[in-house]
Parts: structure tokens; sequence; C-alpha cells
């Protein structure tokens, strides 16, 4: 096994493209690590990203935010300006695993890690965040939902590494709020999820809406027709009992030792339903 | 010996105060040596290959590549383990189970094992033996394993206890039956009846720190095993006989506890490691990986119980009934047969009736956990005795006093009871403010019982008085929960000196005669009654030294507030002697003074708890909080207060975890799914209150400070407490455990009729 540390986004690019064998990118490493002492992985390649130039930031830029691809997780939730933007990505961000591994965990490593039940990916999912990717063939920037494509699979191709998550500036009157299930207080991994961004008018009536369930399908699905329950409407009963319905009937679940299919398309439902209202009243909405 | 172990009424001035723990700095600073810390020159790393089927043959094991992989010093298969067990089936279970031997019994179970000079290069080893399985048929429920047309996981077996020997073979081991009276006859006198069937699922004990140990066999056959234990003095006569050693020949030594619960009781990797090391002529360090401890160590057993019990309109109970079906694993055992036992000890019963069954399912073999079997059948028993009071319309503490046990009553299984402490726990819990508080939206109230029965058993100490007049105390039952603090606190009481001239320790298999394991709660119980016969013992020659010291009688020598004292007015002048003054001049007045004590410690004291929860339920999730918690129970004598406030609240963490989350989740496959801690979910933290605890002394006539055993009843009570209360604030009976939010709201919905 050969563990490299490059110093440039190039040079990491070059030797991913260039390996041979399994190859992998340590960032924080919890997921990485568990999956090597566990025996599943045996890299011959270990790309370390943490000393390259800028991949340690969080740059506030004139469109919004850019977090480098080895931010840990915890860092996110020092970054007043992001947590006053974005108090739903950085709540999710704050559920991963535990205070230990908060230090260490970085959003980039979650959404890599194509869990369906990543905590962080479905807040990014609804908060619009993209992913910029650097490769062989230059940079190019896509969509968080496109990363992943199936369990454990992600989107990327041969030697290239997503360097940073874009969030744009919040518009005005909005806000976005995460929730997930888990049986314990902390310290779990998400039976099911939802993630809601929304903005509102001056009437309290929702304008845009985008809403993303995490662990209910083989990836995070952004559920369209459950921000359409929404927009143009206040968010009363009906709208509310909708939008649990529409997420409820969206999910593709599993029965697996962390929950029922039937359990998951309710409990979908329910934190739709809980986190647009945490949502709402954070973009003002009373 | 003539050592009086009854209950003398002394008052104390060491005993039930609450100096800080002798073991408390090395184990903050990781100082303290855990199994995994023992390390020796030259040893290797063992590693265990584990059967992925629940059940199948062995056809062939096929070790060659394995041997010649660089690096790698052992392999063993069952051949390499010979069956010395001379017709012991006990042993034969335990050996099995350490090896298999012709057929791999459930998933986990052991096939293999290596001695590399490396972790790396042993995995590697394992993956290059080759096992030729042969899957057959296999059973993980305990209900389905029953029936009759069940996979027989073995054929050898034959019910036990029935009327007639049965023609056919069974995965009923042993049908067990206790009680008195007639259930039919009582049941006719009742104005109510409950009658319900409930199923808990398999828990582990989940004890942090994972089995481990060092074996070092050497070419003169004489071994040496360090080992993380809850008795080094049965590991030894476990591996011993498995290995065809004189005990003697094989000293263990046991390290610090992580935890053990009862799960540290049997030996899995022990016998394995020696074998690996005497086939190897080197050390070898065998320490288990988390999935290995949940695959193959532990578990308790899962359960299906069905209950029913009578009562007339006034209260009192007049059958009681229940019949208890216990998982084994797939080698026989008596865990049902301890449920049929302690399931209606609570209460004063004219007419009980218990039968358990224990079933064999292809699970890792049952281990003891906390209190072993009570808890199930306490969770199935009082959550109907609740039922029964509501249908009564009668305060559930009030039907309990009503129909609790009293001294002169004979239990439910056979003994009559001497001063007992369920009546006080339950008057206690019932004054208790916890009772009167306010409960808020979706929460509710359960209160529940529980009984144990305490063990004594073989204990020796010896106790040695240094030359500076310090002490040391060297115990045989390993310190699980806070002994050589408590222990030492005896020692302090009884030589009239301050804890802080002692010094506790564990002694190794050969510096000690034998003792049994730390376990049935006896540890305190037994240990500190050998302490106070030691101590009796020593100060005899205190007593002895300081005659000669003064030229005058023995029998005018007492010892009073660690002195002696020349007792008549002829020796007025005389003064008095300190422990340390005798000491120093114990060299030229006939040697070192030490007391020893080899004793069996008779008359454990019996031990209630009540328990009192509050449960806020998540009526659109199934999500629970625990918002309140409190443990009402008797200790006989609280040696060390805060040890036993942390048995208390131990026991009432550990049946929350159990009542709640935990559980075995097997596949269809009969591969268990959950072999790690992010899905056998254990209590964290913050998912509990402080659980609040209150100490009674009924004091236990048969131990000279009246001390009972106080680790395990806390476990007996929760899961009944526990779905008393989920009951409540969901307003729907829950049967079965765990009841994790996806049971829970599934209940929820079916009374909505959704």
């Amino acid at each position: 096994m050969r563990y490299i540390r490059p110093l440039s986004i190039e040079d990491a690019v070059g030797q991913l493209a260039g390996s041979a064998g399994i190859s992998a990118i340590l960032a924080g490493g919890s997921d990485l690590l568990v999956r090597m002492k566990g025996g599943f992985i045996e890299p011959d390649l270990i790309i370390d990203i943490k000393s390259i130039a800028g991949l340690s930031e969080i740059r506030e830029t004139a469109d919004g935010f850019s977090i480098g691809a080895a931010v840990p997780c915890a860092v996110l939730g020092e970054q007043a300006a992001l947590k006053k933007a974005w108090p739903g990505v950085v709540e999710a961000a704050k559920l991963i695993g535990s205070k230990q591994v908060q230090g260490r965990c970085t959003i980039v490593g979650n959404l890599c890690n194509a869990s369906p039940a990543a905590d962080s990916v479905p807040a990014l999912v609804a908060a619009g965040a993209r992913a910029v990717i650097a490769g062989p063939a230059g940079k190019r920037t896509v969509a968080v939902e496109a990363v992943p494509i199936a369990p454990g699979k992600t989107s990327l191709a041969k030697g290239e590494i997503i360097e940073a998550i874009l969030l744009d500036s919040q518009a005005p009157r909005s806000g976005d709020a995460y929730l997930r299930f888990i049986p314990r207080t902390e310290m779990d991994i998400a039976v099911v999820s939802a993630g809601v961004n929304l903005t509102i008018d001056a009437h309290g009536v929702v304008t845009a809406a985008r809403v993303a369930l995490g662990a209910a399908a083989p990836t995070v699905l952004l559920v369209e027709e459950a921000a359409e329950a929404l927009i143009g409407r206040k968010l009363d009963e009906a709208a509310l009992e909708r939008l649990a319905k529409v997420c409820a009937g969206a999910c593709r679940p599993i029965d697996d030792k962390r929950g029922t299919i039937d359990f998951r398309r309710k409990v979908a439902g329910v934190l739709a339903r809980r986190a647009a209202l945490t949502a709402y009243a954070r973009a003002g909405g009373k | 010996m003539n050592f009086d172990p009854r209950f003398s009424g002394r008052k104390f001035t060491s005993v039930g105060t609450r100096p800080v723990r002798p073991d408390g700095v090395d184990k903050v600073t990781g100082r303290a040596r855990y199994g995994a810390d023992f390390n020796m020159a030259g040893q290797l790393v063992g590693r265990v290959l584990r059967s992925p089927h629940a059940h199948a043959i062995i056809r062939k094991i096929d070790t060659s590549k394995a041997e010649k992989l660089p690096g790698v010093k052992a392999v063993i298969t069952a051949k390499d383990l010979p069956d010395l067990t001379d017709g012991d089936a006990g042993m034969y279970d335990i050996l099995d189970n350490c090896m298999a031997r012709t057929k791999a019994l459930y998933d986990g179970h052991a096939v293999a094992a290596v001695a590399a000079v490396d972790a790396r290069t042993a995995r590697q080893a394992l993956k290059l033996i080759e096992v030729d399985y042969e899957i057959l048929p296999h059973v993980t429920d305990v209900d389905l394993a029953m029936e009759h047309r069940a996979p027989l996981i073995n054929d050898a077996i034959f019910t036990e206890g029935l009327e007639e020997k049965p023609v056919k073979p069974s995965n009923v081991t042993k049908r067990s039956q206790f009680g008195h009276g007639d259930v039919h006859q009582g049941f006719g006198h009742a104005d109510f009846i409950v009658e319900r069937s409930f199923k808990t699922e398999q828990t582990h004990q989940g004890y942090i720190e994972p089995h481990a140990c060092v074996a070092n066999v050497s070419s003169d056959g004489t071994a040496d095993l360090w080992v993380c234990t809850q008795g080094h003095f049965v590991y030894r006569q476990h591996c011993a006989q498995l290995l065809g050693m004189e005990a003697s020949k094989l000293r263990v030594t046991s390290s610090e506890i992580g935890g053990g619960f009862g799960g540290k009781t049997h030996v899995w990797a022990e016998p394995v490691a020696l074998a690996l090391s005497r086939k190897a002529g080197r050390p070898v360090k065998l320490v288990m990986t988390r999935d290995e401890v949940f695959r193959a160590s532990g578990p308790t057993s899962a359960t299906s119980i069905d209950v029913k019990i009578g009562a007339r309109k006034d209260g009192t109970i007049t059958a009681a009934q229940a019949t208890l079906r216990y998982s084994a694993g797939p080698y026989a055992g008596s865990w049902a047969e301890i449920g049929a036992m302690t399931a209606f000890a609570c209460y004063k019963l004219d007419n009980v009736e218990t039968v358990g069954y224990e079933v064999l399912v292809n699970r890792p073999k049952t281990a003891a956990y906390r209190a072993p079997s009570a808890p199930m059948a306490a969770f199935a028993v009082e959550s109907a005795v609740d039922e029964l009071a509501k249908q009564i319309g009668i305060d559930p503490v009030d039907f309990r006093i009503k129909n609790a046990a009293q001294e002169g009553t004979r239990s439910s299984y056979g003994p009559v009871y001497g001063p007992i402490g369920i009546g006080p726990t339950l008057e206690a819990a019932k004054n208790h403010p916890h009772m009167k508080a306010k409960l808020g939206k979706n929460q509710g109230r359960g209160m529940a019982c529980g009984f144990w029965f305490n063990f004594g058993g073989q204990t020796c100490v010896d106790l040695n008085i240094g030359m500076d007049g310090s002490v040391s105390l060297a115990v045989g039952t390993v310190d699980v929960g806070g002994s050589r603090a408590s222990l030492s606190l005896v020692a302090a009481e009884e030589l009239g000196i301050d804890y802080s001239q002692l010094k506790a320790i564990v002694a190794d298999t050969s510096s000690l005669g034998y003792n049994d394991m730390t376990d049935g709660s006896r540890g305190t119980f037994s240990s500190s009654m050998a302490t106070i016969s030691a101590a009796r013992n020593a100060i005899k020659i205190l007593r002895e030294r300081a005659a000669q010291m003064w030229d005058i009688a023995v029998d005018d020598v007492v010892w009073e507030q660690g002195h002696a004292v020349a007792k008549g007015d002829k020796h007025g002048n005389l003064g008095k002697l300190s422990l340390k003054e005798i000491a120093l001049q114990s060299g030229k007045t006939g040697g070192p003074i030490a007391g020893h004590s080899e004793l069996v410690a008779d008359g454990a004291g019996v031990s209630f708890a009540t328990h009192i929860c509050d449960i806020e339920v998540d009526p659109e999730t199934g999500s629970t909080r625990v918002i309140r918690y409190t443990v009402v129970q008797d200790a006989g004598k609280a040696v060390h207060p805060t040890y036993v406030e942390g048995q208390y609240q131990g026991g009432a963490a550990q049946g929350i975890g159990w009542a709640l989350n935990e559980e075995y989740i097997y596949g269809k496959d009969g591969r268990l799914q959950n072999a790690g801690f992010l899905d056998y979910r254990i209590p964290v933290c913050s998912d509990l209150p402080m659980i609040d605890t209150q100490i009674l002394e009924i004091p236990n006539p048969n131990h000279p400070y009246g001390v009972r055993g106080v680790g395990e009843t806390s476990i007996v009570p929760p899961l009944a407490a526990i779905a008393n209360a989920v009951s409540n604030a969901a307003g729907v009976r829950m049967t079965h455990i765990p009841m994790s939010p996806p049971r829970i709201l599934a209940a929820i919905e079916a009374e909505r009729g959704e």
C-alpha cells in the first residue's frame, strides 16, 4: 500500500488517474479507515488531500460559499455566516457520527461514500448545492444529486476528485432544515431523513422549494412533486398533509435491520412535514 | 473453621463510607491493564476462522495452503483439541463451541484458527483455509424451533423432564416445572383473569472490552494465561481439562475487566489460544473483534412466554401460571428453568405453576447475562400484573403490595423466605416523589418489581500484614463492580484501621486457593465474608503477639479499634499496642502475621427491587424518550454506597437498552445482520436521564454485616417497568421486546385501526 500527500489538486488528479489497482482518497478518513479496519477494502494507493492548498478552507464568494473537500464538519458549525445562511446544511453535517467523528469527517467524503443514508446529502440537495470536480480533462461543476448513482457508487470518472462544494447565497426570506430519524439520540445512521429548503414572499406564500429524502431509496431523492405541494401556498395543514403524503409515496425504501418499508414511508412524511415547518419559520413565515 | 457468619448488628466505622476507588487513577490515566494490554516477547497474533453458515456439516478442512504462507506458525482445527472430556456433556459442549468438530451450529462458530507473526499475515492465512461445508436447513426462532418439522440441531437430544421418555429427538432439551397449589381451582375463584403472550429478542451483554488473552505454553508443558475474565479459577479448570493439563500447571492471571455481566464466565478464545501456543511453541495473543464478540460470544436467550393470572375483586391473586420458552443456542442449558423459578418469586401465591422449555436454535451458545433469565420472565409477569390491576381498578403499586411475598412466604420456586425486601421496596416506591410527579403530553408512567436469588459459593482470601503495619488483601473473585474498594472497607472495619492502610489485589490462580467466579452477585457478599474471617484469624495472631510482647496470657488481650488492649485491672498500666507496633516487632515475635480464610459462603440473601419510570412516546414515529427513572432496591448493607448506586444505575441502563432497542437481527440466511454497536443499539449517554436510586438495607441474617448481593437484581424490573410506561403512554399494551420505534408505531396504528 502506498500513501501520498500531494500539494496540488493537479498532482492529486495525475496520481489518481495514473494509478493501477484500488485507490482511495483520504480526507477525514472516517469512512475509509473503518472500511480498511473491517477488511472491506485494501487500497493499493491512498491519496491524502489535506495538504492541497485551499482544500481545508471555507471561502465566502460573491455568489455564496465554497467549502473545500478537506474541511471537517465541525468547522462548518464555527462559520457564522454559513450557519446563518444555511442552518439546515450545517445541522445535517453536525449530525454525522459523533463529536469526535465530526472533527474529522467532511461533507465531500459523506457525498462520495454514496450511502443513501448520508446525513449531509439531503440537506445539500435541498439547498441546491453543486460539486466542483477536478479531473484529467479539467474542471466541471455538477449538482450534488448527480454524484451518487447507487449505494457505494458515484458518477466520478477515473482520476476525478471533488475539490469543493458550492452553496449559493441564500435568497431573502428563505430557510432550510434537515431532520433524520434514529432510534437513539446520537451516534447513529439515519433510518430515514428529510431536507427542506424554501423561499416565501411577503405574505408567507411559498415561492420556491426543494425537498430531499435520505435512506428512502438507493440514492438520496430530490422529490419535485413534494416541492410542488408547497409552492404557491402558505404552509397550511392541507399543504403539509399533501407534502407528507407525496414524500411517503416517493420513497422506494427497503426492509432491513434499521427499519421497515412501512415505517420509513410513514416517517419520511412526518419528517418532511416537521422540517418544512422549521424551514418556514427560519424563512420568517408565521 | 469456627467462623460465625450470622448477622451481628454491629455499628460501622468504615463500612458505609464512600472512599475513592483504589483502581480509579490507573483506569482514568490509561495505565490499568485490560485483557489486550498484556504482551510478551515473540508473541504471535491469533485469529479465528468462523462459519458463515448457520448450520452446516464440516466435510473437510484443508489448511495446507495456510500452513505454507510465510509467517504462519500454527494452524489448528478440532483435531488439535481432541476430546478429553471423558463423558462430561457440559464440557464437551464447551469444547465443541470453542472449535466446531463435525458441524457448524451457528453463524460465527469457530472452525479453525491460525497464529502468525502479524495480524495481516494471520488474516491472509484465514483466507487460505478451505472448508468444505454441506449446508443444512437452520432455525433461529425459539417458537419455530419447537415445531415438529423444525430442522433438528442435535439428533442425540431427547427432551428431559417428561413423564415418558420421548421416542423422537427434539430441539427441546428439557422441560422443568415449579409451583404449588392447584392453579385450575385458583382460576375458578378469580373474578378477573389476564392471559397474554409475550416475546423478547436476544440481547448481548454489550461489555465494551472484547474477549482478549495471551497464552504461553512452555516446552515443559506448563503454561500461563493472561485473560479478561470473571473467573480465572474456572477458566483454569476448563482450559486445563480441555487441553489435558493438570490445573496446577496452568497459571491464570485475570486482567482488569471492561465489563462482563455474565458474558465472561465462559471460555471461547482461551483454549484456542493455548492450543495455538502449544503448537507454535510461542506466546499467542488472541483478541476478538467486535464482530466476533457479537457472533460468537454472549448472548442471552430469546424468549416466548405465556402468562395467565387471576384475581378476586378485592385484589387478591388466586392463581398464576406461566409457560416459558428460552433459546439456549445449539447446546443444552437451564435458562428456561431459571426463568420458571424467578417468574412469580415476588408474590405470595396459593396456586402457582410455571413450566419452562429449553430450546435449541442455530444461534451462539447462550451465556449468563446479569440475573440470567429473570428479566424476560419479569417482563411477562409484571406486564400481566399491571394489566390485571387496571382491570380490577386498583392502583398497580397497591395491587403488588397486597400480594407481595413476606418473611415466611413459600416462594413460587420452593424455599420459604426469610426477611426480604419486596414489601419495603414497594412501600418506598409508593412514597417516592417520583410517583406523584406530573406527566406531560404523550408521557406514561410504569413500575415493576424484580427478584434475584444471589449466590455465595467457594471463596478464599489471604490477608497479609506487612512489617510496616500496612495490610495487603489478596482475593480470588475478579473485581467487576468495585469489590476491591468494598473488601478493603470490610478489612479496615474488622481490623479497626484506616482504609488507606490497605491495598487489595486479585491474586492469580497459583497464589490462592480456588474461588468460584464473580457471578450470581457473589463477589462482595462471599469475599467480604472470607475477608472478615481472614481478618479475625489475623487478629487472633495479633493478640497472641501482643500477649507475648507484654508477657501476659493471650486471653487477657482483646482487640479494640485497631489496637491490642490488655483487659483486667492487673494490666491497667500496659496501655495499648497498635497493629503497626505489633507488626514492627513481628520478626522477633514469631514471624509474618497473616490471616487466611477458606469457606463456602452460604445463605446469600435473596434480593428484590422496584423500579419506576416515565417514558414519552412520539405517536407519529414511535420514538421513545426516558424522562425519569428511579430504582429502589434492598442491599442488605451497602458496603460502599457509591458502588451500590452504580450497580443500580448500570442494571437500569442495560435494561433500558434491552427494552427499547437492543436485539439480535437474523437474516433469512441465518446470519447475524447487526454484529456491531452501530446497529446493535445500546444506549448512549444522551439517551438516558440521571437514574435516581434509593438504597434500602434489610440485613441478610446470614452475613456478619448483613450484606446481600446487589449487582444483578437491578436489571430484572426494567423491561417490565418500561413496557408498562410505554403501554400507558401509547395507549396500547406492548408485548414484544425491544419496543423499537417501528414496533411501537405499528402497535399504535393497529390500535387506531389503521
